[in-house]
């Protein structure tokens, strides 16, 4: 944190004006470094594929809506007599063993990635935040049952329970993404829960209880906004890690069938048993992947420098 | 709180938490689709057929009932019949189980070797060309799903160069059986090895890398060192002797609690290796309906989460003094 601007810290009350500010400050930390930068720039082509991808409707719970494209052809579109052809002109990445147009395919699947990595990293900070802060902030047996359904939680095997969760419930994205938050929280909980226990003990918690603001007020209003930026960060790693595990589910054939995603693509050439010679297939979706998740560390090592300043040495 | 009552609190967590995970399966595997008999029932047997093998399966009997003989059941060990292979689960798991365990040590060893070495030179060296350049590297490798790092060496060592073998564990009609030197020891195996280990050890160093080298740079700040080095210490023995030493701690828990990670990561590796272990047969075992297998591969890999998490909560407590508990 810079000195000019007031510490978030000691202030009992943000203005508009000054939350503008200190979210421009946030913004401020990628200034002069290079890895956030470039992170920056791969999540942003990222995200304006994922939008103009194809004109594909996508249904989530009870609402559709639909874009204009930039993916070529439609991705289960099947041009005749082009099955695994290598990159040509008319097909930039090749085609696949059904004659798909993988570009098509590559750029539809970033939309699943959006969607996965930025829901199921919402929601498991918003839980994580929520556990570490009331955790914290009651302690007692109020902290003791949480923690220990943390504890719990940090006993399961990310992967294995999602694969069992989503072939009890069935593959679909909401599944998946509810497989994911359900064990993506608890690091959210434990260090919220670390950081709101030192912010416990600070004088501006202290002259608010005196003036009498009720518990709610305190957590949200006071403490809340000094952990927020570890949230920020805990929801970089949280998309990271989502996407990852939706690319691994997927791989493994356990993705949303309607909704082709890059791990699926990959999954797909497994099947197809294409993986020794359809080289454009299968390594666009891995790249992707890569990149993504690349973007979103780089962000996260950027945002890093701000919550925890000891790690920029000088 | 003393040590002593901190270790009592622990292994009673311990418990907890164990009780909490396998109450977790009973549920999730009770609620798998359908009727409950249903998939525990082979086709084709007549209603009469059908009746007494739900009995057998004691799956009449009230959930309450249920639920004790299971808890009885898994603490003996015994997790039925798989459906598929015809044969107990327990001795199909044990061979598998092993077979994990051999290719994941392996990676996390490779793993922490190369790690603690890296992080350790990037802590030396900051604010270096090295110190940038690794960084890079290490995130890359921490964003690569470890399917796709697989699949880049299939690709680069297999298809294109030759150099290793495809898939599996061994070559088809090499000897099985022998000890454990025999299984676990021969060129052929280790042939085998070489690149699922490696894609698990690419997929693991990320965590050491970073840690060594932030823990690096802390003990760097500290006096300690100054005065080693005013001593006139040779920078090497500095590095070795006195700043990475220092340095290694935290790694001890972070890898206890990696080794847990890293079974999970099993189910990927040994899918794209066409490694005989736990992993991917939970992956063919849930694919396959074969409940009694999925669940006491997916049991065994919780334990040792479970287990390592443990360890890491006590070696922290006996290897760093400074440690409060809570």
């Amino acid at each position: 944190m810079s000195t000019e601007q007031p510490s978030p810290t000691d202030s009992t009350t943000t203005s508009a004006g000054e939350r503008l500010a200190s979210l421009r400050q946030r913004f401020e930390v990628f200034e002069g470094d290079r890895l956030g930068q470039i992170g920056l720039a791969i999540l942003a082509l990222f995200i304006f594929i994922g939008i103009f991808a194809r004109p594909y409707t996508i249904e989530l719970f009870d609402f559709t809506f639909s874009t204009p494209g930039l993916a070529p052809y439609d991705p289960g579109e099947r041009a005749v007599g082009d099955r695994l052809e290598s990159p040509s002109a008319a097909h930039p990445l090749g085609t696949t063993d059904m004659g798909r147009d993988v570009l098509s395919q590559l750029i539809a699947g970033t939309r699943v990635t959006l969607i996965v990595g930025s829901l199921a990293a919402f929601m498991a900070v918003f839980i994580g935040t929520n556990v570490g802060l009331i955790s914290a902030y009651f302690g007692g047996w109020v902290d003791d049952v949480l923690m220990r359904i943390t504890d719990i939680v940090y006993g399961v095997p990310f992967l294995p329970f999602a694969i069992v969760l989503v072939a009890i419930l069935g593959s679909s994205i909401v599944n998946i993404i509810a497989a994911i938050v359900l064990i993506l929280w608890r690091s959210t909980a434990r260090v919220i829960r670390a950081q709101v226990l030192s912010h416990k003990q600070r004088p501006y918690v202290e002259s608010a209880q005196a003036i009498g603001a009720g518990h709610v007020r305190i957590m949200y209003r006071h403490i809340l906004p000094n952990v927020l930026p570890l949230t920020f960060l805990y929801a970089a790693f949280a998309v990271a890690w989502a996407v990852i595990a939706e690319a691994s589910l997927s791989f493994l054939g356990f993705g949303d069938p309607n909704m082709l995603s890059w791990g699926e693509m990959i999954y797909n050439v497994y099947t197809a048993n294409a993986i020794r010679e359809a080289w454009w297939w299968v390594f666009p979706p891995g790249i992707c992947i890569m990149l993504f998740v690349m973007s979103v560390f780089f962000i996260g090592r950027t945002l890093e420098k701000e919550v925890n300043p000891e790690l920029n040495h000088q | 709180m003393g040590l002593r009552a901190y270790v009592v609190r622990r292994c009673l967590q311990l418990v907890v938490t164990f009780w909490a995970f396998f109450t977790l399966l009973f549920v999730l595997f009770r609620m798998m689709p359908g009727d409950p008999t249903s998939m525990f029932i082979m086709d084709g047997m007549t209603p009469e057929q059908r009746e007494q093998r739900i009995a057998e399966l004691g799956l009449n009997e009230p959930l309450h009932v249920q639920y004790i003989e299971y808890v009885r059941q898994l603490l003996t060990g015994d997790f039925g019949q798989s459906f598929i292979y015809n044969d107990p689960v327990t001795s199909i798991i044990a061979v598998r189980f092993m077979n994990t365990i051999v290719l994941m040590a392996t990676a996390l060893i490779f793993a922490y070797i190369i790690g603690i070495t890296f992080g350790a030179l990037m802590g030396w060296w900051r604010d270096s060309r090295f110190e940038r350049g690794g960084i890079v590297v290490t995130l890359v490798a921490r964003s690569s799903p470890e399917f796709w790092v697989g699949i880049v060496l299939l690709s680069v060592f297999v298809f294109w160069l030759g150099w290793f073998p495809s898939s599996g564990m061994r070559t088809t009609g090499g000897e099985l059986g022998g000890g454990f030197v025999a299984r676990y020891g021969s060129l052929d195996f280790l042939r085998h090895l070489f690149l699922p280990a490696l894609t698990g050890a690419i997929a693991y160093l990320a965590t050491p890398t970073l840690l060594m080298r932030s823990t690096m740079l802390d003990v760097l700040n500290a006096d300690f060192i100054e005065i080693k080095k005013a001593e006139g210490l040779p920078e090497r023995t500095v590095l070795y002797k006195h700043a990475a030493r220092n340095s290694i701690l935290p790694i001890v828990t972070v890898a206890a609690i990696a080794t847990g990670t890293a079974m999970g990561g099993s189910v990927v590796i040994e899918t794209v290796f066409n490694w005989p272990g736990m992993g991917r047969e939970m992956v063919s075992a849930v694919n396959n309906n074969d409940y009694p297998l999925a669940m006491a591969a997916f049991f065994l890999m919780g334990s040792v989460v479970i287990i390592m998490n443990f360890v890491a909560d006590l070696a922290y407590v006996y290897l760093d003094p400074r440690v409060e508990y809570e």
